[in-house]
């Protein structure tokens, strides 16, 4: 007897992760759930904003941030008279203004700042007709607008036109640079812990919904079952850029209505769009790795008991992952930073808070390829542990006295 | 054309198979020539130390019904998932369509799974697209042939409505139709009549008819004879993860020779001794096995012997007595068992 060979015919395994990816996709991005599971968050945004505001109110308050006017006493007075007049109509967003000592005056604007003389944001100089404002990078912007104001406030009541502002950037002291870009560096890797830990999540419980619904032998009869886990992985990837969107948006709007900026933060070594861009990827790397561990989960797991019995061992895990790349971050290039940066749990970790400090860019290529080769390695291991583990039926009762997960034994059929 | 996967491997003959274990004689019927849609030699699979299945070989031509039958249990849908590379045998090789891995040809293949499963949120006709995208049907078109298919199985009704909002029995029928869409060559059903009401039984037995009409390969799994016995041109008898029979359904039924019933005016006489050993009194009636020399020295011994002869029967056993003959009474009671249990439901 013979077979007759009909020639292949089949999805390749990026075509059947899509039909997965768009369905999966689809169908969370239109659910009620995922409407409360958008506004969930912006709860403790919104609050965080609202104290982060009183918080910085207070801090304002408290470490009283003045502007230093350095021009001639006459200029002085009519600048900081001005100052005076036009904080009586809008608040806070005049800076409070102050003349410069006499020892001070006798020192260069950024020999001020730089020795900390003073508590001093800025320091305005020269005239209010032609005022030169001398800041600390990322500074010049945020005062520009108050300063032109006061200066035209000061030349006449009504003036038609603001004075041109010089500006003169003064750079950090060395230790005091790096010291910012770890704070930057630490910030970034907060936010991307909490952002896969809590996103993370809905992998999981999406693979265990399959199991409920018994799809699962639908999909694994007609694809591989990694292009299932991909499709799941990269779906849920796309709900959470859709997430992130909306709590990015309305915490961006919050945190600009609030009167911050980036210039809070130290610029990061690779400069502000790759680290963002950057972060992008490093978040998508270690949501996707995330992802793959929970998948592998979901596949030994039968129920949602189960899976959240297993899961916590693995976030807390990660929670001493994340705490091992943040100390390794204090030390960029020792061996213990290079194996945060290797380990794959932690290398988006290690390699964000590498960005905000280190220059180089070409360890992030290797890292992201190490990274996406670690998701592959992970995928195909759970893939291949859901076939052996899941997808075998047996006779409910007979053969199969209650036993834990680990000791549960198929009978056949 | 592809080589079989052995140097003496199972042929199947005009009466649809040759017996696993059965010889063949010079009165055989011609051979069946058509190739093979599914051959599978010596499956095994052990989970975690049961042997779920044991040395399992089946041979499917194109276009055949063939049923995989055993009470549950028996390791049905285990040897069907290996069919499939849902899961891979520990031993043994299976070729569908002349491919060693049968993803490569997913796109010919329909599968309804036992443990029937749908998206709740999902519209019918949307599930049936669904099904279809991933067998390489483009999605549009797998929900336009999704509304055509419901409407042509009287539930145009229900081509909108959700499938958490539709009977068992329609969701059961939404996916079927999604294991049909892409139009297949080799459909597999596990278990199709399972949960399903009479009504909705008979027309699963026009379908899957209809598509062997077709030229389609339809191979199911069940632990109802009577769906094999008036479908299957072949069948797989499995039992405890073997399979002591596989090939025609007709060839099963001969393994039993004919019951003769006897109904005879004498009780008594020399003509008793013409009866076969094998012979069971009912009354006025004798029950015995067809003799392998035939009927006719027996008839003319009883006329001889002047029996009186009012009545007489002779009749083909049914699959049933095969499968208890093949299997053993155990198999058959454990499959009476599950038929019972499910009416119940």
């Amino acid at each position: 007897m013979s077979q007759q060979t009909h020639p292949a015919s089949r999805l390749s395994t990026l075509q059947a992760a899509f039909v997965v990816a768009r369905r999966d996709f689809l169908a969370i991005l239109f659910s009620r759930a995922f409407l409360f599971f958008l506004l969930g968050p912006l709860f403790p945004i919104i609050v965080g904003g609202l104290a982060g505001g009183i918080g910085s109110e207070v801090q304002r308050e408290a470490t009283s941030v003045e502007i230093g006017i350095g021009m001639n006493e006459a200029d002085t007075a009519s600048m900081i008279a001005s100052a005076d007049a036009m904080r009586e109509g809008m608040g806070g967003y005049i800076p409070p203004m102050v003349a410069l000592s006499d020892e001070q005056r006798a020192m260069e604007p950024k020999q001020i700042l730089r020795e900390r003389v003073g508590n001093f944001a800025a320091i305005v100089s020269g005239t209010p007709e032609a005022p030169k404002l001398t800041a600390p990078e990322g500074q010049i912007d945020r005062w520009r607008g108050q300063v032109g104001l006061v200066a035209a406030g000061s030349i006449g009541s009504a003036p038609n036109q603001f004075p041109d502002i010089a500006s003169e950037v003064v750079a950090s002291s060395g230790a005091t640079e790096k010291r910012n870009r770890v704070l930057t560096a630490q910030a970034g890797q907060m936010l991307l812990f909490l952002l896969t830990m809590l996103l993370g999540g809905m992998v999981l419980s999406n693979l265990v919904e399959e199991k409920g619904n018994k799809i699962i032998e639908v999909l694994a009869a007609a694809i591989p079952m990694d292009a299932v886990f991909f499709g799941k992985l990269f779906a849920m990837l796309g709900v959470s850029f859709v997430g992130i969107m909306v709590w990015g948006g309305v915490g961006g709007l919050i945190f600009l209505g609030g009167g911050f900026s980036m210039g809070s933060f130290a610029a990061p070594a690779v400069g502000w769009p790759i680290f963002l861009g950057l972060g992008v990827i490093y978040f998508a790397m270690g949501y996707l790795i995330l992802g793959s561990l929970f998948l592998a989960i979901g596949s030994m797991a039968a129920t949602v008991r189960e899976v959240q019995t297993l899961s916590m061992p693995v976030t807390m895990l990660q929670l001493m992952v994340f705490f091992f790349a943040t100390y390794a971050m204090a030390k960029p290039g020792s061996t213990m930073e290079i194996t945060a940066a290797i380990f794959p749990f932690s290398s988006p970790f290690a390699m964000l808070a590498r960005a905000a400090q280190l220059e180089e860019l070409w360890p992030h290529a290797l890292a992201i390829a190490w990274q996406a080769v670690a998701v592959a390695i992970f995928v195909k291991l759970g893939a291949t542990l859901f076939r052996r583990r899941v997808m075998k039926s047996g006779p409910r009762g007979a053969n199969t006295k209650k036993r834990r997960f680990w000791q549960r034994k198929a009978a056949a059929n | 054309m592809h080589m079989p996967l052995s140097d003496t491997p199972l042929e199947h003959n005009g009466a649809g198979y040759e017996e696993t274990n059965a010889s063949m004689n010079d009165t055989s019927p011609p051979r069946d020539t058509r190739p093979l849609a599914i051959e599978a030699r010596g499956l095994v699979k052990n989970f975690e130390g049961t042997l779920a299945v044991d040395g399992v070989d089946i041979s499917v031509p194109e276009g055949a019904i063939y049923g995989i039958l055993g009470p549950n249990g028996a390791g049905k849908t285990t040897t069907l998932r290996m069919l499939l590379g849902i899961i891979d045998p520990d031993a043994g090789v299976r070729r569908v369509f002349g491919h060693d891995d049968p993803h490569q040809i997913a796109k010919l293949i329909g599968y309804l799974p036992e443990e029937r499963g749908l998206y709740p949120a999902m519209k019918a006709y949307e599930a049936i697209g669904f099904m279809g995208a991933l067998r390489g049907l483009p999605l549009e078109e797998g929900k336009a042939r999704g509304r055509e298919l419901l409407e042509k199985h009287d539930l145009g009704h229900a081509v909108d409505r959700q499938i958490r909002q539709l009977s068992k029995g329609m969701a059961q029928t939404v996916q079927l139709l999604g294991t049909l869409v892409h139009r297949p060559k080799l459909v597999v059903l596990d278990e199709p009549f399972s949960g399903l009401d009479a009504i909705n039984q008979g027309k699963l037995e026009r379908m899957i008819r209809d598509l062997a009409a077709a030229g389609t390969t339809v191979i199911f799994s069940t632990h109802v004879i009577h769906h094999a016995e008036r479908l299957c041109e072949g069948v797989a008898i499995i039992a405890g993860g073997k399979v002591p029979y596989a090939g025609s359904v007709e060839a099963a039924r001969d393994r039993i020779p004919a019951q003769v019933r006897l109904e005879t005016r004498e009780r008594k006489g020399r003509w008793l001794k013409a009866l076969p050993d094998d012979v069971r009194r009912e009354g006025d009636f004798w029950n015995f096995s067809l003799p392998e020399s035939g009927i006719e020295t027996l008839l003319r011994a009883l006329i001889e012997g002047e029996a009186g002869i009012l009545s007489l029967s002779i009749e083909r056993a049914g699959l049933h007595d095969a499968f208890v003959h093949i299997a053993g009474e155990a198999a058959a009671r454990a499959l009476e068992a599950d038929n019972a249990a499910e009416v119940s439901r």
